[in-house]
């Protein structure tokens, strides 16, 4: 019987586990059962999860940041200058702390030093809130068209419809796409906290999506049907009239400098009389009477992004502004200027949509009623916020 | 979807975009660069169809790991040594993520490729993941490690600390002067592309090593991100090389990135790997290995190089001082000993070195115990208070330092420090290269060149100089560095949490007033002054002051 000698086992150079017991509770000292963030007030009793992860993250000189910005532009000014926008929170015009040899940090004691600090996202966006709702609404998106070409939805749809959709359905992309891009996104530097910024760069995603799923959808669209041409789009927005005041005003909101008028002037004034209008009171009401159940699907999503999100943080941010203990007046002065202009504007460009309605073969409600609808749906949002119904309204 | 569809899909998104019409879109940054010759692609070709769901999976696997990990009783493994540092570090990082999706909208009007900005968007919203996955990493160290202070406090520590000010740079640098400067050669082509490696890749695994597996798990999937960005950050850089006249801003540029990112990151993430770790393996890698394989070879080797057939002009010779300073300066145990030097303005605690730490650091380093052994044996000496001082003030044959007026971190190699008087002050710099980003490169001309658009120095940039002649108790709780005893320090120079062994304001009331390098230096007539120059470059290494013979 031979016996065999175990070879000697090379022990892999590996990090070892080791007992630390540095877990919670473990000792009781200073400190040990301090357990939130406190360097910041919650809005309500208690903080909340979208909160911990947002407040304070953007710093401000007139709170902690005691040595300052650190690198400036060419004029010397750094981080988010308040006057980026001519709208003023309570605390805007007192001076930050002048700091200097022996001054000491100067930390603001009553804090929120402005009110611009009080706003917060009342959809209380963060990463696991954005990507768990917009991977739902491409899912839902995608299977919705995945289901409409399995069942030959598209074959039900006649040749005006088919027009329509490639022409003007496919036209709204690009709205999505410039505002998405060149309005929010650009805004998210502009603003004066991470609330802002954040809820902000959120919509933005909301629009580049919207645009990416009408793109796709038509992408899709030029594979099933025959005759279904895909670059359409492009000459309708370049040179359909009805579309040239939609696109007149969409790169007139592109050239806002003052955040705040940016967003006032594309969600309070711009997406209830055109963009409403177009999705909810033209191309929803259409495309059921013409065959088409998918389209609503597509259109859909965009519009509850817009009604059930981006207008929801929106109103909240500009509720503080109109109602500020230091300038309502001040903001709502400007607001009521902005809403005039801008509804001038909007309404033109909605006006200039009107051929639209006469297109489909099964006719949606008329043009009038629609726009009556969304002036109604304008009215109540800018009377929410303690405006006055622009006159332009009723021009 | 299918990558044939995936093709197809980006392809058709590229409809999207459209030249104005009727108005311009705003236009509020500037840049000296030009994109007259500039070829257009996309290399991201990423839709938000997959985009998305993509993320959320990443999320998935992200928070299942940090229930895993809470009901695992991961932090009964925790090295405090380690977690102590995170608080440090993951006190900062969240602004750098978040600045850098601010940054991008500086990009959307100085570089005209439409099929780009898709990607920047794309960049903006990873970066507001990164951002806000990093804040919640921090809420559940601070819920479920033992000692939640310095986390519980991070957002506040970090804005009037000296060494969250240091971070401070690696976002601030990403949204002001010159776009492109800031937005893409700083941000895209040197943090992200050269310094993640050793942030979001050497560091977790480090962090692993220490008993920490959610460090590894959020900083990966942050990684597995960054490729993107690097995408979008080589596009540019491609189509700004496309014309001549940007060379020699690209030169420029290049050089002050590249620094400021060593002296800052290099600094941190090197203490944080060599002295933050329990792990004394003999093979496993050092900081400097890692800078060896992750920076030189990566990145200047495989990306940076190649790139010199396009006229992209080099620096060499910052990169090979790089090493030098890691390897034969020292850069990182100087940058250590003082963050433990100065550990009473902290928020964080640093835990002594061992034996078994100082046969690792010899080992690695040979010759490291003869300049840092006898000082970090002094450390251990004066880690819990016993009617002396903290170090700082004890003879320990430590001098303390002036700051760097650019990059913030001090003057540590003591040989390379060089003074100059600019914009009216004074100024301390830690080396030759520092001075030139302030009065060479930061300015409105370059080499003869307008540069209207370059950004600006700018903020009460050394600490010190806020609390001059202050007491140290008072410093200390004006910036709120204390536990809810109201006396306690969250800072300790030791991992002890025995109250009886903690230090309070009441040891620090004893201490001598806190003195500015900076103003004290202005304070000097020029002979003064020149002699300290003289004698401040003869001290070191390991902080000691010039031989009285000097």
């Amino acid at each position: 019987m031979t016996t065999t000698q175990d070879s000697p086992k090379t022990e892999r150079s590996v990090p070892k586990p080791v007992f630390t017991d540095a877990e919670a509770g473990a000792q009781e000292f200073p400190d040990s059962n301090s357990r939130r963030y406190n360097y910041y007030t919650p809005q309500k009793r208690k903080q909340t999860h979208y909160e911990d992860v947002t407040v304070e993250v953007q710093p401000d000189p007139r709170h902690y940041l005691s040595q300052g910005w650190l690198y400036g532009f060419s004029d010397g000014r750094g981080g988010y200058p308040l006057d980026w926008t001519v709208l003023k929170a309570w605390g805007s015009d007192k001076p930050s702390p002048q700091r200097g040899p022996g001054t000491g940090g100067l930390f603001v004691k009553e804090w929120p030093a402005t009110g611009w600090h009080e706003f917060r996202d009342p959809n209380e966006e963060w990463e696991l809130t954005l990507y768990r709702y917009n991977s739902n609404v491409v899912r839902q998106v995608t299977q919705n068209v995945e289901a409409a070409k399995q069942s030959k939805a598209f074959e039900q749809w006649n040749t005006n419809w088919v027009r329509f959709v490639e022409q003007h359905v496919g036209a709204w992309m690009h709205v999505d796409h410039g505002l998405g891009l060149y309005l929010y996104a650009n805004a998210n530097r502009r603003a004066p906290t991470n609330m802002h910024n954040n809820a902000i760069s959120v919509n933005s995603m909301h629009r580049i999506r919207a645009a990416q799923d009408l793109a796709l959808y038509n992408l899709t669209l030029s594979e099933e049907i025959e005759g279904f041409d895909g670059s359409a789009h492009l000459e309708t927005w370049n040179n359909d009239p009805a579309w040239q005041g939609v696109r007149d005003v969409a790169e007139q909101l592109t050239a806002i400098d003052d955040w705040c008028e940016a967003i006032f002037a594309a969600n309070v004034v711009f997406e209830p009389l055109v963009g409403e209008l177009f999705r909810s009171q033209l191309v929803q009401q259409a495309s059921p009477r013409n065959g088409d159940f998918v389209t609503p699907t597509v259109v859909g999503a965009a519009e509850y992004d817009f009604a059930e999100r981006d207008l929801r943080y929106t109103t909240a941010m500009f509720e503080l502004l109109t109602n500020d203990k230091e300038f309502a007046d001040h903001n709502k002065s400007i607001l009521q200027d902005w809403a005039a202009k801008w509804t001038a504007q909007s309404l033109a460009a909605a006006r200039a949509l009107q051929p639209l309605w006469s297109q489909p073969d099964a006719k949606p409600p008329r043009f009038e009623d629609g726009l009556d609808r969304v002036k109604s749906r304008f009215s109540g949002i800018v009377t929410s916020l303690g405006l006055e119904e622009p006159k332009e309204l009723s021009l | 979807m299918s990558r044939q569809s995936v093709a197809k899909a980006h392809q058709k998104i590229q409809e999207l975009s459209w030249e104005p019409a009727y108005h311009e879109p705003v236009s509020q940054y500037g840049t000296d660069y030009t994109f007259r010759k500039a070829q257009k692609k996309d290399p991201l070709k990423q839709v938000l169809r997959s985009y998305f769901p993509m993320q959320e999976e990443k999320d998935h696997r992200v928070y299942g790991a940090s229930d895993g990990a809470i009901r695992g009783n991961m932090f009964r493994q925790v090295q405090e040594r380690w977690l102590e540092w995170q608080k440090l570090f993951l006190s900062i990082i969240p602004l750098p993520e978040i600045s850098a999706a601010r940054a991008m909208p500086l990009l959307f009007r100085t570089v005209p490729n439409p099929e780009l900005h898709n990607g920047q968007a794309i960049q903006m919203i990873d970066e507001v993941r990164h951002s806000t996955i990093q804040q919640n990493l921090k809420r559940l160290y601070m819920n479920n490690y033992i000692d939640p202070a310095g986390f519980n406090s991070s957002l506040r520590d970090f804005q009037s600390d000296y060494c969250g000010t240091i971070g401070r740079q690696f976002a601030e640098g990403f949204i002001t002067g010159d776009a492109i400067t800031a937005a893409s050669i700083y941000l895209t082509i040197v943090a992200e592309t050269a310094f993640t490696n050793t942030l979001f890749v050497a560091m977790p695994a480090e962090a692993a090593a220490n008993g920490d597996y959610l460090l590894p798990t959020v900083f990966h999937s942050v990684q597995s991100d960054e490729s993107r960005h690097i995408s979008n950050g080589y596009a540019t850089l491609l189509m700004a090389l496309a014309d001549e006249d940007n060379h020699q801003l690209l030169a420029r540029d290049l050089r002050y990135a590249w620094w400021n990112n060593h002296r800052v990151v290099d600094a941190a993430i090197g203490t944080f790997i060599e002295y933050g770790t329990k792990d004394r393996r003999k093979d496993r890698e050092s900081y400097a290995e890692m800078w060896r394989r992750w920076i030189y070879d990566d990145y200047y080797r495989s990306y940076l190089v190649p790139l010199e057939k396009y006229g992209l002009e080099i620096p060499h010779d910052l990169i090979e001082e790089s090493w030098n300073q890691i390897w034969n300066k020292g850069y990182v145990h100087e940058v250590a000993q003082f963050f433990a030097t100065g550990w009473l303005a902290n928020y964080w605690r640093i835990d002594p070195m061992t034996d078994k730490d100082f046969e690792w650091f010899e080992y690695k380093y040979p010759g490291w115990y003869d300049k840092y052994g006898a000082w970090w044996e002094n450390y251990n000496r004066l880690a819990t208070p016993n009617g002396h001082k903290p170090i700082v003030f004890e003879d320990v044959d430590y001098e303390y330092p002036h700051r760097c007026w650019t990059c913030m971190v001090p003057c540590l190699v003591r040989e390379d420090m060089v003074m100059a008087k600019v914009d009216g002050q004074w100024r301390t710099y830690c080396h030759e290269m520092c001075k030139w980003t302030d009065e060479t490169a930061f300015r409105p001309t370059y080499q003869g060149r307008q540069t209207p658009n370059m950004g600006k120095l700018i903020g009460h940039r050394e600490w010190e100089t806020l609390y001059h002649g202050w007491n140290w108790a008072d410093v200390v709780s004006d910036m709120g560095f204390v536990r809810d005893d109201g006396k306690t320090m969250v800072a300790q120079p030791h991992l002890d949490l025995d109250p009886s062994k903690m230090w309070t304001l009441d040891h620090l009331r004893k201490c001598p007033p806190l003195a500015s390098p900076n103003v004290l230096l202005n304070e000097m007539s020029d002979d003064e002054r020149t002699a300290f120059a003289a004698r401040y470059v003869k001290g070191g290494p390991a902080g000691r002051p010039a031989p009285a013979d000097a």
